[in-house]
């Protein structure tokens, strides 16, 4: 199978993210001055333009902001999964932080594995994780387990 | 500050060129841009000689030293760039302008020129194994890839938040095509389209079909623009450059503005801002304009951010034809990046002057001026043009 793109995970903006995923934990960046969560993480706070910022662990529930599902011709990383859904998902306990993501229906399942029929708007997702590299592990999201998968 | 100077009617469009817009061209991009601005200088009836500014956009392929050396320019004393592609069409306008204003160049030439088969055509499928820059580190890894992706999954939330549908989507494709299909020199001139065909089309990326995206062509569009002193002495009917803005918010994205506080609020309101500010005539004064449309859901986007409408009632405006010609406000009169020609949006800029000078094959009476704008999904510009 062709390789998907995946980013460096010695970048020293991001470096602490991909860290944490390696340990199968979700985190997003706050400010050492104001207290701020951001993500994507970047060198400044963008709130108060401090230059401190600290890492800190997201619960990893969330729900369904948006999504998408992706048809072909696309990379050939991605050609053989299509159609597969594109999520952005917005954490449950900060709301304003939102996630580009993959819905999968069990860890490690491929992310075309959950039907479009059983995406909506505001359904309750879960963190998993998925080694895709030796430094990279990537978070994915699952339906709630009590949430079925009826269409 | 009593030495600012103000842009409003100082600078005029004098000249405008376009090649023939195809598939599979035979001539180079090189070419291509060289045959555009060779018409547009014989359409102001100015030498290449007499050019002494070179505009483009970052995605342009064809050097400002190229062009001045194939067209024997003399001495180039301004040249710019616009970063984010198709963000930045107008923003090569709003440069020439003030590249004039402020006593730069007299003479200043904005093009593009792109071949699908170029070198930078379709930046998604150059992706690398692995991602550098923030903006494709949180999206690629989890299959966003292509911008259509990016918009699809924006518009899913605006169908979510305001009520809209793909038949508002469908209104869109529909009026630009049967404005194309007056125009002899788009590509779809000979294709009419009807919603039954729209909602037969594959998907690209759902909520996004085929005809939600612009086309895929080859050709290059070109202006020229001077003094409006000097605009009077030239070939053609001037058209004034009567406003020129610029605008981005901070934290706002290109495409895929998902991070931000307010992903729904347009990305031209600062541009929408600035433009309104500088201009005489007002939103509500607008009888033409010329949107970027290189997906279909863009144009909601910027009729909300230009205050054509109120937030979320970009869909609606659509309904009974109302960006159609003899519409309340007849959008892309030449058929757009949908179905003229995909030239990253220079089409408008053509299509704008060619109102008014009253010679558009989609001629809206008395239109006094006209509104054109570049992508909003991203730091954007935007101009007025008047005659
Ligand atoms: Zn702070």
């Amino acid at each position: 199978m062709t390789a998907i793109p995946l980013p460096y995970g010695d970048d020293p903006d991001t470096k602490g993210f991909w860290d944490a995923t390696r340990d199968k934990r979700l985190v997003v960046q706050r400010c050492k001055a104001c207290s701020h969560c951001q993500f994507p993480p970047h060198p400044f706070c963008a709130q108060c333009a401090h230059d401190e910022t600290e890492w800190v662990e997201a619960a990893g529930r969330g729900q369904v902001w948006s999504f998408g599902i992706a048809h072909g011709p696309t990379l050939p990383g991605f050609q053989n999964l299509v159609p597969y859904p594109m999520i952005v998902v917005e954490l449950e306990e900060r709301p304003h932080i939102r996630m580009v993501g993959s819905l999968v229906a069990a860890p490690d399942a491929s992310i075309n594995s959950v039907p479009a029929s059983a995406i909506r708007i505001g359904l309750p997702v879960d963190i998993t994780f998925t080694a895709v590299s030796d430094d990279i592990t990537l978070p994915r999201w699952m339906p709630r387990a009590s949430e079925s998968l009826k269409p | 500050m009593t030495d600012t100077i103000f842009l409003k009617d100082r600078t005029a469009i004098v000249g405008i060129g376009e090649t023939a817009f195809g598939k599979a061209m035979a001539q180079s991009e090189e070419q291509l841009a060289c045959m555009a601005i060779k018409a547009a200088l014989d359409d102001a009836g100015i030498s290449p000689s007499e050019v002494d500014g070179l505009c483009s956009l970052n995605m342009e392929n064809v050097f400002q030293h190229d062009i001045a050396r194939d067209l024997g320019m003399k001495e180039v004393t301004y040249y710019a760039q616009m970063p984010a592609g198709g963000h930045g069409g107008c923003g090569t306008v709003g440069h020439a302008a003030m590249a004039i204003a402020t006593g730069q160049a007299n003479v200043v030439v904005g093009w593009r020129s792109r071949k699908r088969s170029g070198r930078a055509s379709r930046v998604w499928a150059q992706l690398e194994q692995r991602i550098q820059g923030s903006r494709d580190t949180w999206l690629r890894p989890w299959g966003i890839i292509r911008p259509v992706d990016e918009v699809g999954v924006m518009y899913t939330r605006y169908m979510h938040e305001f009520g809209a549908t793909r038949d508002h989507l469908a209104n869109v494709a529909l009026a630009f095509r049967s404005h194309a299909n007056r125009n002899s020199n788009a590509f779809m001139y000979a294709k009419p389209m009807s919603r039954e065909d729209y909602f037969a089309a594959r998907w690209v990326s759902e909520p996004l079909c085929l005809f939600d995206c612009c086309l895929e062509t080859d050709g290059a569009i070109a202006f020229v623009v001077t003094s409006s002193e000097r605009a009077r002495d030239c070939r053609t009917r001037p058209v004034y450059i009567h406003a020129a803005a610029q605008g981005f918010d901070g934290g706002s994205a290109i495409l895929a503005n998902y991070f931000t506080a307010d992903p729904m609020r347009s990305q031209a309101a600062t541009c929408a801002k600035s433009l309104w500010r500088q201009s005489d005539f007002r939103a509500s004064d607008i009888k033409v304009a010329q949107f970027y449309d290189a997906f279909t859901p863009e144009v909601f986007f910027t009729l909300e951010g230009y205050g054509f409408c109120g937030r979320g009632e970009g869909a609606a405006f659509t309904e009974d034809g109302g960006i159609a010609l003899g519409g309340r406000l007849p959008v892309n009169t030449g058929g757009g990046s949908l179905s003229e020609v995909y030239l990253h949006g220079f089409n408008m800029i053509s299509e704008g002057v060619k109102q008014m000078r009253g010679s558009s094959t989609g001629q809206v009476d008395n239109a006094d001026c006209c509104f054109v704008s570049s992508s909003d999904l991203g730091p954007t510009s935007a101009v007025v043009l008047r005659n």
